[in-house]
This record gives structure tokens, sequence and C-alpha cells, in this order.
């Protein structure tokens, strides 16, 4: 900040554009750097939070009448996405403390816990 | 190693036993009776379940209480006792052993504390090892707060809920140090076994994310955090809202707010440490300041919608019960019903030590003892005591949440200083035969450290204590070389270096008091559950010259009135025996225990305050055939229904404003004898305590409030006395049917029929006027 000056003051719209443009560039650069498998769940992820929010939209223009089956139907798109992350930060090789641990224990687990999630979203569906 | 894993489980085993027996003095000194009142309602559902099955049971309309408006039991019920009693005495029937519902329903609680007992050992031990487990495990077996509300009979909620309340909390735990999902998992499960068996569910869902905030605040944000806490809230608002008691208040009502508050706010932060880890710092630090702009004036428009939404309800969201937590004065000023539940009450100062004991002592000890290091898990212990202190501090009722959180940090405070002191002893006691060269390979490492660290003399000690360490290494693996040793000798002081070692006689003595200590914890425990926690309340006992006196005056009045009355009748008392009536004497009551229905206690506190003839009549518009009351006067029983009297008055003014409590005292007093009010002496609860009281020693003196009663002479006009049990405990009396014809009151009615001909056509006239 202290190499700002009264000149640099009229620059500063265009530079925080710059400085946007320069931010979703450098982040771009760096997403495309993670493997190809987080890449597939950060997908899965993106598509259960569409589906939620569709839900909700849907919610917005028919009425909330039955509220459990909405409820069950948006929680069990978030409720994917949770797992999916969880998932994503035991099988991402840059986290140390879950070197030990074996993908396939993950998955396994990731299954498991859907399964529940999803015995439960069927028994409140209604 | 093996020998320590078979000495643990042997020595857990002893715990449970321990947890089990002590819990038994109640079926010892009296019989295998439930206890007070509400195990009362569990019972007779838990009878309903076995008798009809689970599909009954979930839809189960209950037309004998709270007549004429009845009670959905499967919408209010927290169904996990029941359920798992249920469960417990099909499995063993279906092995064919012939043990009666009333038999596992007793026994339920005892059972359950010794298995939240092993719960405790595992929630200590993830916090600091297996000896601080064990130690916790055998303090909460017996800590006298527990034992009040697990005693065997008491078939409460709390008999299986403290349980499930140690074991999330485990759970929890265990899936943050491991960051395991299938922990997690679990933790949902075991939070809804919680929410199925307890209200106090809510301090789970509060606590929870007042960590992960607690977590973040200081710094000790990991992805483990994410894993234990996200799941947990998605999975476990939906198993919430699968219990029918809990329904969609899991995502209305404010209680489960902060759970989805602190979910979001997981949310962004998990964002912003993904962020940073894609971009270089000063990337990172332009994001932060485009996205504060940005992101800020967003989150203050959508936390004042938020506020706006809530503060536009009168309890702001918040239930009763939860709101009179918070403002301990809100429930006296608002809502008379809660504020007269003696649970309800705060507690006072030497409760504290009735209940918890020594441990009072050791928290303080076992908080210290956390700090050193703080970790996630004994972070979260801090955590659970302090809240659990302020909430027990508001209600009695709480210093149950209390005492799992004192016991863990007891445990971990007698730990860490037997730890400190067997340390202590254990190398004093090798210097004091060390003097000679027999321990082998110490002769030179001892020369080379003291050379290689500080020779002051403070340090001195550390140098010989961190030469003791790797002795004790060598002991365990003879495989070190001597370089070896020196080398780990010259590394470790620098580690070791906060140990601390206390002289010889000090530990001794400390250790002998430490000892001493637990053994008057001990002792006051076995007493308080001897003769403290013990009474069934239903069945009373006083000594007396000729010894054990019994009086079981309760089970007299509900046995004369199954045998007497027909199955339809019902019969009014007071709220407080309506779960007994309707278990014991099985018929239907007006109100009972659940309080859900404010307005018809009201009514009935209104008849009893009112003159016989007004409470006829309200009873006979309840359709009531019998009336029932507690007194106490003769035998000296302090709980009856006149000293409960004045909040039947306070409760029946809250609704109908002609019963004015003003009206019932004299000068503010409270009286029942020659000086009491008018008002006083003419209600129907005075009338149908004392009536022909007289009789009995000629002079009217109650033993209870400890003076002769005003009025002594009268007569029942509506009422009639139908059964008094033998020590005039319980007094039953019916209503008088009205009288067919009305002599000379005919001029008058057509009289006044004339002149009110025009008011309502249909309104019956009372035919006692």
């Amino acid at each position: 900040s202290s190499k700002r000056s009264e000149g640099a003051r009229f620059v500063r719209m265009p530079k925080a554009d710059g400085d946007a443009k320069l931010l979703i560039q450098s982040l771009n650069k760096a997403y495309a750097a993670t493997p190809t498998n987080l890449k597939i769940i950060d997908l899965y992820v993106f598509f259960a939070m569409v589906t939620a929010l569709v839900q909700v939209g849907y919610m917005g223009v028919v009425g909330s009448f039955p509220f459990n089956s909405f409820l069950s139907g948006v929680l069990s798109c978030i409720g994917t996405a949770v797992l999916a992350v969880c998932l994503r930060i035991q099988v991402n090789k840059d986290n140390k403390e879950f070197k030990d641990l074996p993908p396939e224990r993950a998955f396994a687990d990731f299954v498991l816990c859907n399964l529940v999630l999803h015995l439960v979203i069927i028994n409140f569906l209604g | 190693n093996a020998f320590g894993g078979v000495l643990c489980a042997f020595t857990l085993i002893l715990i449970g036993v321990l947890a089990f027996s002590i819990r038994l003095f109640s079926v010892i000194k009296y019989e295998s009776v439930i206890h007070e009142f509400d195990p009362y309602f569990n019972f007779r559902v838990t009878q309903f379940l076995s008798k009809n099955g689970i599909y009954e049971f979930w839809n189960w309309f209950d037309d004998r209480t709270w007549y004429p408006l009845g009670r959905v039991i499967g919408g209010t019920v927290y169904p996990g006792l029941t359920l798992t009693a249920g469960s417990i005495w099909w499995f063993v029937n279906a092995l064919n052993i012939p043990l009666s519902v009333e038999t596992v329903c007793v026994f339920t609680a005892p059972i359950f504390s010794a298995i939240a007992s092993w719960a405790t050992y595992l929630l200590t031990k993830e916090a600091k090892g297996t000896g601080a487990g064990l130690m916790a495990a055998a303090i909460l077996a017996m800590v006298p707060s527990y034992i009040s509300r697990s005693v065997a009979g008491s078939y409460d909620n709390e008999a299986v809920a403290i349980f499930a309340l140690v074991f999330t909390f485990y759970l929890y735990v265990k899936t943050l140090n491991t960051g395991s999902l299938f922990y997690a998992t679990l933790n949902a499960l075991s939070y809804f076994y919680m929410v199925c068996s307890w209200g106090g569910y809510t301090f789970i869902i509060n606590l929870i994310p007042m960590h992960v905030l607690l977590c973040i605040v200081t710094g000790r944000y990991s992805s483990r955090l994410y894993i234990a806490y996200a799941p947990l809230v998605i999975l476990g608002t939906l198993l919430a809202a699968l219990v029918p008691v809990v329904g969609f208040n899991a995502v209305l009502t404010s209680e489960h707010f902060a759970s989805f508050l602190v979910f979001i706010i997981l949310h962004v932060v998990a964002f912003v440490y993904y962020i940073k880890g894609l971009l270089t710092p000063r990337l990172f630090k332009m994001a932060m300041t485009l996205v504060i702009t940005v992101g800020l004036a967003v989150c203050f428009a959508v936390v004042a919608i938020l506020v706006a939404l809530v503060a536009s309800s009168p309890t702001k969201g918040w239930s009763g019960r939860s709101l009179s937590l918070l403002d301990p004065t809100y429930a006296s000023k608002y809502i008379p019903i809660i504020a007269s539940v003696s649970e309800h009450q705060p507690p006072t100062w030497p409760s504290y030590f009735m209940d918890i004991n020594v441990l009072a002592f050791l928290v303080p000890a076992g908080i210290i003892s956390c700090f050193l290091p703080l970790s996630d898990a004994s972070s979260f212990m801090v955590l659970y005591l302090v809240t659990a202190v302020y909430f027990s501090g508001v209600m009695v009722r709480l210093m149950l949440v209390l005492a799992p959180a004192a016991c863990i940090l007891s445990g971990i405070a007698l730990s860490s200083a037997f730890d400190v002191l067997t340390r202590s002893m254990k190398f004093q006691l090798s210097k004091l035969f060390d003097d000679g060269p027999a321990i082998s390979g110490n002769g030179s490492p001892n020369g080379s450290s003291a050379s290689t660290v500080n020779t002051s003399s403070s340090k001195n000690e550390k140098t010989e204590k961190s030469e003791a360490a790797p002795k004790e290494k060598q002991s365990k693996k003879n495989r070190r070389k001597d370089k070896e040793v020196t080398e780990s000798v010259s590394v470790k002081p620098k580690k070791e270096k906060r140990l601390s070692v206390l002289p010889l006689e000090a530990s001794i003595v400390s250790t002998l008091l430490l000892i001493a200590l637990g053994g008057f914890y001990v002792v006051h425990c076995v007493w308080a559950a001897a003769e403290a926690y013990s009474a069934p309340s239903i069945v009373l006992t006083s000594r007396s010259r000729e010894g054990l006196h019994v009086f079981d005056d309760f089970r007299e009045a509900y046995a004369w009135l199954s045998h007497n009355t027909d199955v339809d009748d019902k019969v009014a008392s007071w709220w407080d025996y309506g779960y007994q009536t309707t278990a014991m004497a099985n018929r239907t009551v007006i109100v009972d225990n659940n309080t859900w229905n404010n307005t018809h206690i009201a009514t009935v506190g209104t008849a009893m305050s009112s003159p016989e003839k007004a409470a006829w009549e309200i009873f006979d518009s309840l359709d009531v055939k019998y009336v029932l009351v507690v007194f106490g006067g003769l035998v000296g029983y302090p709980s009856d229904d006149i000293n409960k009297f004045l909040w039947m008055v306070r409760i029946g003014g809250g609704e109908f404003p002609h019963i004015k409590e003003p009206d019932y005292l004299r000068d503010g007093q409270y009286r029942v004898d020659a000086q009491a009010t008018p008002t006083m002496l003419n209600c129907l609860m005075y009338k149908l305590c004392y009536y022909r009281f007289v009789e009995t020693d000629g002079k009217g003196f109650d033993r209870v409030r400890g003076y002769e009663i005003g009025k002594k002479h009268f007569k029942l006009t509506h009422f009639e006395e139908v059964f008094t049990t033998h020590h005039w405990m319980v007094r039953i009396y019916k209503l008088k049917p009205q009288k067919n014809r009305i002599r000379g009151k005919l001029k008058k009615l057509k009289s006044s029929s004339k002149t009110s001909s025009t008011l309502a056509a249909g309104r019956k006239k009372n035919p006692w006027q």
C-alpha cells in the first residue's frame, strides 16, 4: 500500500479489473493442475449442488407442501455433495494427514455413508 | 502390550459390575417396583408396545388421559427408552427366559449405566489415554448425580440418554482424531439414538457446533474437522426429523440454527483454505480484499433478513423450556407450570457437593491438565464442562449433564497426578538403589550426558531423570547401543524439559492422600445411593420403636380405584398423580404429568380453588366422577396437595382471572388455621383434605403444617367420601348426582326464568341453586 500514490488512484478502477482477471487466470491455471480423479469428484459436487438449487427453485414455484419431501430431496443433494467433498479430502494426495489411508477404504466409507443417507432419505420421503 | 490389555478389560468388567450393583439398593430395601411418576408412564407405554407391537405403538392415540382431549402418544413421546426396553424384553423372551416387562423396565437403567461407564472410558481414552479412561469410568459408575436418575426402578429417559450422550461425544472425538468417514456415520447414528431418547439432544447439536467454531477461531481448522462435522449436520438433521416428536422442528426451531450457521461458516473457511492452497500468497491477498468488500455486503443483507424473520416470532423461535434455560427468570415470569416443577429450580450450593462430591475439587485440576497439551479432544472436554456447569446452575435436573463432564475431567486430573507421583517415586527409588553400578549400560551415559547438558544444579535433576527414561527404554527394548543411548539422552533433555519430579516423601504422602480422597468419594457415593436416592416415592417408610413402618397408601388407593369403579369412570386429581393413576388404577384422568395443555391444568386448578358448588359444576362439565386428593397431615407427609395448593391457585389464576392468589393468603402468609381467609377455608381442596379430620384426634392438629386447622366441623354438600387410605394419605371423593326434584324452589325458578328467558334459551339451570 505504500507503493500507491496520488497518481495511482486514477488507474485504480481498471487495475481492479486487471486484478480480477489475473486472479481468475491464476485460479484456472492452478485448478487445471489438479489430478483428474479429483476433478471428477468436483464435477459430482457441482452437479449435486445444481440439483439442490433446481429443487429449491421448484419449491419456490409450487409451494413447500409436502415439506418432508422437499427437505429430503434437498438434503440428499447437499448430503452427497458433503460426502463427496469428504472423499476428495481423503483421496487427495496433497493431504499429509491421510497419506496412510488407502483410497479404496476412503471410497468404501463414502459408499457406506451414502447408503445410510439414502436409506434415511427414502424413509423420510413419504 | 497384552498384559495391559487384559488388565484393562478386566477392570472395565469390574467397573460395569460396580455400576450395576450400586444401583440395586432400592430393590433390596423395598422391592422391584417402578419409582416416582414419569417412569409409570414409560412403563405403561412399554406394556402397550409389548402387547400390541410397534405399528400400533406408532399410531397410538391414548384416550385415557387428558379427557376429553386425549393424547397422541406416537407423536409426543420420545421413543428411545421404550423401544430399547421393548427390544430387550422381546429378545430375552425369544430366548425363553420368562422375564416380565416390569422386571426389564426396572433393570434397564442399571444395565445402561454400566454401558455408559464403558462409553466414558472410550471417550476419555480418546482425550488422554487409557489410565485416565479407566479412572473416569470408575468415577462415573459411582457419581451420585447419575445414580439419582438411574437407580433400579427409575425407568426414565435419562437412563439411556446419558449413555447415548457420552457415546455420541466419543464417536465425534474419535472422528475428529482419526478423520474416518466410517466413524462419522456411526456418530450420526448414535446422535439419532440420542434424539430418540431425550429432549436434551439439543445440548449435543449446540455443543458440537460451538466446539467447531472454537477450533476454527483458535486456528485449529483441519480437514478432519470438516469430516467430523459436515456429515453429522446433514445426516443428523435428517435423522432427527425422522423422529415424530421432533419432526420439522429439526429445521425450523432456533435450537438447531446454531448447527446450520456453523455449517455455513465451516464451508466458507474450508473454501478459503482451499483457495489459499491454490494461489500464491500475493494473489491470495488480492482475492481476499476483493471478496471481503463484495461478500460483506451480501452477508450483512442475509443476516439482516434472518434476524428479522426470527425476531418476528414472539419467542424468537425458541421453545419455552429452552428459553428458561437461557434466561433463568423467564419461566417464573411467563410460564408458571415450568417454574412449579421442582426439578426446574436452580440448585443450591450444597447440592453440588452432594451430587458430584469430590469431583468439584478435581475438575479445575482436570481443566489445567487438559491444557498440557491442548488437543482438539481436550478442548472439547473443557468446553463441554463449562457449558454443563452453566446449565446445571440454571436447573437442578441438568446436574445430570454435568456429571459425565465432571467425571471425565476428574479422571484426567487424577490420572495425571498419579502419573507424576508414580514417576517421581519410581525415579527417586531407582536413584536410591542406584548407588552401585548394578544397572547395566548406565555408567558411561551418566558421565557423557552430564557433560552435554548444562550443569546448573536445577538442570541436574533433569539429566538424571532423562537417563532414567532411556534406562526404562532399555528394560523394554533391549537393543539400544550405548551410542544411541547417549545421543537420545542428549536430545531428550530438550523434549522432556517440562517433566517434573517431586521428592520421595512428598510423592508417597500425596499418593496416599489421593487414595484417601478416592476413599471418601466412594463412601459418600455408596451412602447417597443407599440412603438418599433409593426411595421409590410410591412406598414410604419410617423407623419407629416397633421397627420399620411402611406407608403403602398410594398403591392402596389405586387398587381401590381399579376394583371399585367402572372402567370408564373419570378421575380428577392434580397433574402429579396422572401417570400413576392411568398406569396402576387404569382409569381415565383429566390431567397428567405431561403438562402439555396449560388451560386444562388451569381448569382443574380453578376447580380445586373454588367453593364446592362451582367446583362441582366444573368437574361435572368434564364428566368427572371421582376426585382424588393427597393429604399428609395425619402422618406428616410434606409433599401433599395442601402444600402444592398455591401452585394450583397460581396456574388457575393465570387462565381464569377470578382466582386471585392474595385471596388465599392472610397478610401474605399461606395458612390453613383459624387465621386463614374465608376463601381458603371454603375452597374445595381444603374441604376435601380436612373433611372429618377432626375425628382423628379431636383437635384437628395438622402434623405437616404444625397447627390446628381452621374449620373443623363441616359437611360436604356436593361430594361424598368414598375411600380414605389407612394413613389418610389419599382420599377419594365421588361427585354427588343432581337431585331429581327440587322442593320449594319452583316459584323462584319460574320468576327468574321469566326475566332470563330473553337470555340464552338453552342455558342449563344449575339445580343446586
